[in-house]
């Protein structure tokens, strides 16, 4: 019995300690927001993060999740408004989808440890994340947006701080 | 379509559905709101609260395209955009042939919806005048309302005071269209109808099927394509693995899966990790003792052999005779290697047999060239099978051929309850109908002026379409039947004096594996040709590339173009070569090591000419290349949504760099030898170079864009090194030889 947290809920599985978190999450709890592509953590689609970290569920042994804490793409944010999600949406970057899930929880991650990437970073980390749609341009420049977003909102909750001083 | 873990009922699921604006797998919404719905014809209905479901047979896989058929439907119907829903049904016999690919949704779909919603705008403009109690005459449609003078009523009043008038096919293809000035939603910016759920995760592909009850599957694949049996299963292995049923050898009357061994569990781990564990042997397999090398020998040899393959109609003439006039003539060999789909969603179906149909859940591109396989396969008629819809998780050809549908059929068959297959990504990569290697030889002969006064072009490869579709294969010149799609692409729009274009089947490629269409099909190599040879021919004739192309895309004789689609002929493949030049400040001087390379092309066939053209501007150190920059410009005719279309063009455009530089497989011994990312490796992101794109503003026909610019890449880089370097590339993935 192994038991962690998904989007802030617990859960616990009786699945074979070596099993891939991938499944686990798939066909144990039933979100299917996170995708399958190739087993081997080499395409990025079944990107979550653990305790904060992007990682690739499809390589992830669910014993190595005991007690920690996971998010997936339905628990990013509660209304689906992540500023990635939101620069996501506004700029159409997903075509067929199928990747967008792991590229949006790969570029949450991303925005976590560089506020505001160049795109050298970009290339750096988002190289690990197959389009085979090749909607690329896209997610560079939706990455720089939600950054921008993601600053003005610290910006603006900072001089709203700074009043109340 | 069935949501089991999302505890969807149906109503549930349709409600959820119009919140959204885009619903999957079921099969008109007239039935589906279960009250007095007006349906002017089967592709669409307005119900009483005045909604508007599109019903849409192609398949969704990331060209947006319900929301692009839907404008086209809307804007004619007048309709208020808030108010359409967007519908991709299910496979029925009603919606005459299921097929998404060649490009050729827009341009299939434009005549029709666009006359259907004229059809319907003037149905309630009728009704409408009618109960306004003014003449029709008088009154307008617009935003879905019905005005005459100061009264104004709602289309879904009118459906809600009864509206039954209906339109025959023939009623349908006379009505007439508004004028170009007229439109309000063509061409105007618009939010995909699908963009949110594929930021939110809640997009269902075909791999999030479920049902109650299913077992969950996972094949061992035979060591070939074709031939092999089964001669024994030992699964002492996988039976240690918790969740590990059984293995079933497949029994399949339609030889879709010879050799497979089915291994079910009760979810995808087990299923993935007992498929590891069990051990077949087989007997027997054709093209075990053949190879990438024994496949292009073969298309030399054919390509050498004047007898072989079928001759398509350009014009006639005595090649021969006309070659032998040239002052200045030029002979060269291309060779393309195989290259994957690579869709990131590998195959998969859920089956199961429900109320005396059979159910398939599985994104697919041709549904109706799998069901009489399916029929075959499941020993039943095709009418009591039905392909449920889902998004597709990336087609690009490779779900043209729906044979992964037949495994999941087969074992839910054999065992009497729902199966769920999932392929691994190896699995996917080996079963893969992957693009045929090709060799050409492209002969051309130029007068003493430098004009080409004869072409041959001869193209031996895989022909997806003599084993997949034999009847979708017209007649040559010399009677003797053709793969249209394994040609496409050379029957080029230069004029050329005397021109013999060979289609030439590679026996020994479509005997050994199964060739399949990916993105962008024959002209995906036969531009490689085509463009390379004429940029060849460019150089002999001491001529620009840019001006010796423009020389010969005259616009005159056989590529004049003619009404409706192609009018204006290769003088609209001469406007984006010009302007593509323009952009890319063609002719400015360049520091030693980088060089300019434009490469153009019709699209994907005569009838339908996409024209484009390329630029690729390369800079060359050593073995090195660099593709700093890609110029295109495209006429695609009238451009329904800008923002999928322009998305359609960075697609396409990556994909063919991907091609150019990054990805080929070789067949060895029967399989292809790369199955994962380890070692086949696509574009990512780091690799992107500066992307220009320019639309062409028209007024003509709409035609596709999901490929054309995916031919053109390959040939202008191909082209840009000769120009930086003198150095010819004429095999494909491009590699240069370091240098000692």
């Amino acid at each position: 019995m192994i038991k962690f947290r998904i989007n802030g809920k617990p859960v616990q599985s009786n699945a074979e300690g070596d099993t891939p978190l991938l499944w686990v999450i798939r066909d144990d709890l039933g979100m299917t927001g996170t995708k399958f592509g190739c087993g081997i953590g080499a395409c990025g689609a079944c990107t979550v993060h653990l305790n904060g970290q992007a990682v690739r569920s499809c390589s992830t042994r669910i014993a190595d999740v005991a007690g920690g804490a996971v998010t997936t793409i339905e628990g990013l944010d509660p209304a689906g408004q992540h500023p990635v999600q939101r620069a996501w949406a506004k700029l159409q970057v997903p075509q067929c989808g199928y990747c967008q899930s792991g590229q949006i929880m790969q570029a949450a991650a991303l925005l976590e440890e560089y506020p505001t990437p160049t795109d050298a970073d970009i290339d750096n980390v988002m190289a690990g994340n197959l389009c085979r749609c090749m909607t690329y341009v896209r997610i560079r420049a939706a990455i720089k947006a939600a950054a921008a977003d993601t600053g003005k909102t610290k910006k603006a909750e900072s001089v709203e701080g700074n009043a109340h001083v | 379509m069935f949501d089991s873990s999302a505890s969807l009922s149906r109503r549930g699921f349709l409600v959820a559905a119009g919140a959204t604006g885009i619903a999957f797998g079921f099969s008109g919404s007239a039935q589906a709101a279960g009250t007095a719905a007006y349906e002017p014809t089967i592709w669409y209905s307005i119900a009483p609260d005045g909604i508007v479901t599109v019903n849409v047979i192609r398949a969704e896989m990331g060209q947006h395209v319900g929301t692009a058929v839907a404008r086209i439907l809307a804007d004619e119907l007048e309709a208020d955009w808030a108010q359409v829903r967007i519908a991709h049904v299910d496979s029925d016999a009603r919606w005459g042939t299921m097929v998404t690919g060649g490009s050729w949704s827009i341009w299939q779909s434009f005549p029709l919806y666009s006359r259907a919603g004229a059809a319907g705008r003037m149905a309630l403009l009728d009704a409408g005048a009618k109960l306004l109690g003014v003449a029709p005459s008088a009154c307008t449609a617009r935003a879905g309302m019905v005005t005459g003078g100061a009264k104004s009523i709602s289309y879904a009043d009118i459906v809600k005071a009864g509206l039954t008038r209906s339109f025959t096919a023939a009623e349908i293809d006379a009505m007439p269209i508004k004028p170009v000035a007229d439109r309000r939603l063509i061409g105007k910016p618009v939010v995909a109808l699908d963009s949110r759920e594929k930021t939110n995760g809640t997009a269902r592909f075909g791999i999030d099927a479920a049902v109650p009850e299913m077992v969950f599957a996972r094949p061992v694949l035979p060591p070939t394509r074709y031939g092999a049996k089964v001669v024994s299963v030992d699964d002492r292995g996988a039976r240690t693995v918790k969740g590990y049923s059984r293995s079933i050898v497949l029994d399949d009357p339609s030889g879709t899966v010879p050799g497979w061994v089915m291994v079910i569990a009760t979810s995808t781990a087990a299923a993935i990790r007992a498929a590891d564990l069990v051990k077949v042997t087989w007997a027997g397999g054709n093209g075990a003792d053949v190879s990438e090398s024994t496949i292009q020998d073969r298309g030399r040899a054919l390509v050498a052999d004047p007898k072989a393959g079928a001759i398509l109609d350009t014009g006639g003439g005595d090649i021969e005779a006309a070659l032998g006039n040239a002052a200045i003539r030029l002979t060269a060999t291309y060779t393309t290697a195989s290259v994957l789909h690579f869709q990131m969603e590998p195959v998969n179906a859920l089956a199961f047999e429900k109320d005396g149909v059979f159910e398939i859940h599985t994104g697919n591109q041709w549904q109706s060239l799998i069901l009489p396989t399916l029929a075959k396969a499941l020993g039943r008629p095709e009418a009591s099978i039905v392909m449920r819809t889902y998004r597709v998780g990336g087609g690009f050809g490779r779900r043209l051929n729906g044979d992964y549908a037949v495994p999941a059929a087969l074992a839910s068959k054999a065992l009497g309850k729902p199966v769920k297959m999932v392929l691994t990504r190896a699995d996917d990569a080996r079963f893969d109908s992957f693009r045929s290697p090709s060799v050409q030889t492209v002969r051309i002969g130029l007068d003493a002026g430098g004009k080409i006064i004869a072409m041959d072009h001869a193209c031996a490869a895989g022909w997806p379409t003599q084993i997949l579709a034999p009847g979708f294969m017209p007649k040559g010149t010399n009677d003797v039947p053709y793969d249209p799609f394994a040609i496409a692409g050379a029957d080029h729009w230069y004029n050329v004096g005397t021109q013999r274009v060979r289609a030439i089947p590679n026996d020994i490629a479509n005997a050994s594996f199964r060739p399949g269409w990916l993105r962008s099909v024959g002209p995906g190599f036969t531009n490689w040709a085509v463009e390379s040879g004429i940029d060849e021919a460019a150089h002999a004739a001491k001529a620009d590339p840019v001006a010796f192309r423009l020389a010969h895309l005259d616009g005159s004789g056989r590529n004049a173009g003619s009404a409706p689609v192609a009018v204006g002929g290769a003088l609209r493949q001469a406007a984006v070569v010009k302007r593509a030049a323009a952009l890319a400040n063609w002719g400015d001087k360049r520091p030693a090591g980088t060089g300019l390379g434009i490469a153009t092309s019709f699209g994907q066939e005569r009838d339908m000419p996409t024209w484009v053209a390329c630029v690729a501007k390369v800079k060359v150190a050593d073995s090195d290349i660099t593709v700093e920059r890609l110029t295109l410009v495209v006429d695609a005719g009238t451009i329904i949504d800008p923002d999928s279309a322009r998305a359609q063009m960075e697609g396409a455009a990556l994909w063919g760099l991907s091609l150019a530089l990054y990805e080929s497989t070789l067949f060895t011994n029967g399989q292809v030898a790369d199955t994962n990312l380890d070692s086949y490796t696509p574009l990512r992101i780091n690799q992107v170079p500066e992307l220009v794109i320019e639309f062409l503003p028209s007024e003509l026909p709409p035609v596709g864009l999901g490929e054309p610019a995916t031919t053109v890449v390959a040939p202008a880089i191909a082209n840009a090194i000769f120009a930086a370097t003198g150095v010819r590339v004429r095999d494909l993935p491009i590699k240069l030889p370091a240098k000692a």
